[in-house]
């Protein structure tokens, strides 16, 4: 973990999840997983936030509040998906209030499965986002565009090129 | 007299771990008015009988909420075994009777950090979550999960208990009492504790009894209520006290719950040592036949539980209808009640007092 030059914060937003989740990942904060000394601390405001940790699936009353959680947070910042819920809904995915998995309404860089995911698997997939975070930051400092091209244009522009390349020959 | 204003709290909020939101009307420092408004966590689990079939169903209550889920488990079993007229082994009863009175330990312990992270106590918070993962490990040894376990089945439990871890688990919750006892000193004798929680939100024995409050809300105005008294489990043999407060504020409702803890550690010991031997199981088998309801006590208070089968003739393996209602849901009227005039400062710790559980209310 050597390459965390920052202590990275996190915001943690109760989707539709039971619970069980939600206390586990209280419990990696409290003296027997105690991230803490590590410097991640669980803040309250979106706005001081690196890393949002959501729990539980999307439905019509909760996306919006995900969405504007996930807006409020500033550049880079990383989304981690606990728990089988907040990856594709789970046990409760035929519901009918439930809309699906979290990457349903924003991007998510990593998921930890389980029913309830365990501490352990929660601090792991934290500190993969902060590999995440760190790639982001760097991108950012470089001045290079987070959002990736959009496919269409991607595809399309060899395709120009090539064409350019026929008129000429 | 200050203008009125509204001041929304919730949903994502830092006292909350989770989503509940109330609009507040304030006049200067003093809550006018709360409303409540839910709906963040609603799933629709009970319309998932129509496609799980009731032995599967029993994974899908015990998520109604990963805190008290062993509790709602049995509740829908108990459900189901009378609805089918199922009778079920001693031994199972009696280890119910342990992993729900553990679950209560558990719970009761997560709420008082809760609370100190409520009245701004950051390292008690910490201390009853580190004794709180004493009872975790216990649940993982004997059923293999942290928070949720489904040992419960329709018909009995997956998974025995053999004497030795019986007698460790035992030994163990001696152990700790003084740890817990160390730490509940400080909610009901520390000065600024008190300065917190006595006469704050005050609730009387009339206005719980008008409101229909349950559980440690009801039983912390005085009102002598306690569905473990009315059948399931091995309450009656093994033997309790309840816990009953008269003074109906946040100090009685802390006190009322750190009896509990002490209550539920002698009623497991008690079953250690009366547990008998024999089968944790009977088989279940055929179509979900009958209609039954029942009650029980959860952390939070009573717990309704209701199945019904398909008309006599028509009978499948799944349910036509399954039904709970859970006890945060009765005490939300009663924390509506103790807001109002309240101090904007207090409202966290009114929220709290009631051991808010959204998941379950939302269901």
């Amino acid at each position: 973990m050597s390459y965390i030059t920052k202590s990275p914060w996190v915001i943690h937003y109760d989707g539709s999840s039971c619970n069980g989740c939600d206390i586990e990942v209280l419990a990696c904060l409290m003296p027997m997983y105690d991230v803490e000394r590590f410097g991640i601390i669980n803040t309250g405001n979106p706005k001081h936030a690196d890393v949002f940790l959501v729990t539980g699936s999307v439905n019509e009353q909760n996306k919006n509040v995900v969405k504007q959680i996930y807006e409020q947070m500033p550049e880079p910042k990383v989304v981690v998906a606990i728990g089988i819920c907040a990856c594709n809904g789970g046990i409760f995915k035929e519901c009918y209030n439930i809309l699906g998995g979290v990457d349903t309404v924003i991007p998510v860089d990593a998921y930890v499965p389980g029913c309830a995911a365990r501490p352990e698997a929660i601090i792991d997939a934290v500190v993969t986002g902060l590999g995440i975070l760190e790639q982001k930051r760097q991108a950012l400092a470089n001045g290079e565009l987070l959002k990736e091209p959009e496919p269409e244009a991607a595809v399309a522009a060899p395709e120009e090129a090539a064409e350019e390349g026929k008129e000429e020959a | 007299m200050g203008k009125r204003t509204i001041i929304p709290f919730g949903p994502q909020h830092p006292v909350l771990p989770e989503p509940v939101h109330l609009d507040l009307v304030i006049e200067d420092e003093k809550v006018v008015e709360a409303i409540p408004s839910i709906g963040f966590i609603h799933r629709g689990l009970e319309k998932l009988v129509e496609k799980k079939e009731y032995p599967e169903m029993v994974y899908v209550i015990e998520r109604i909420c990963g805190i008290c889920s062993f509790g709602h488990g049995w509740g829908y079993c108990a459900a189901a075994e009378g609805a089918m007229g199922v009778e079920i082994p001693d031994r199972a009863e009696f280890l119910r009777t342990i992993w729900h009175e553990l679950s209560r330990v558990h719970s009761h312990l997560l709420w008082l950090g809760l609370l100190a992270d409520g009245f701004g106590f950051e390292s008690l918070f910490n201390h009853c979550w580190r004794v709180r993962e004493t009872i975790l490990d216990i649940f993982e040894e004997t059923t293999g999960g942290r928070v949720i376990f489904s040992v419960c089945k329709v018909g009995g439990v997956r998974k025995d208990i053999d004497a030795d871890t019986l007698k460790k688990i035992a030994d163990t919750l001696e152990n700790i009492k003084a740890d817990i006892k160390s730490l509940t000193d400080v909610f009901l004798d520390d000065v600024s504790v008190k300065n917190r929680l006595v006469g704050v939100g005050y609730l009387s024995k009339q206005d719980a009894i008008d409101l229909c409050t349950v559980g440690p809300m009801a039983r912390a105005s005085g009102i002598n209520q306690d569905l473990r008294f009315n059948g399931h489990g091995k309450y009656l043999e093994v033997g309790f006290t309840p816990c009953i407060e008269e003074q109906g504020d946040c100090y009685a409702r802390c006190k009322v719950r750190i009896r509990e803890i002490f209550e539920s550690i002698g009623i497991i010991q008690r079953c250690i040592e009366a547990i008998p031997e024999g089968a944790i199981d009977v088989p279940v088998k055929g179509k979900f036949t009958g209609e039954f309801i029942t009650r029980m006590e959860q952390p939070r208070g009573e717990a309704v539980y209701y199945a019904k089968a398909f008309d006599p003739g028509k009978e499948t393996n799944y349910l036509e209808r399954m039904r709970v209602r859970t006890p945060t849901n009765m005490n939300i009227p009663a924390m509506v009640k103790t807001l109002q005039g309240c101090d904007l400062a207090d409202v966290p710790m009114l929220v709290l007092t009631i051991d808010p559980c959204i998941s379950c209310t939302e269901r």
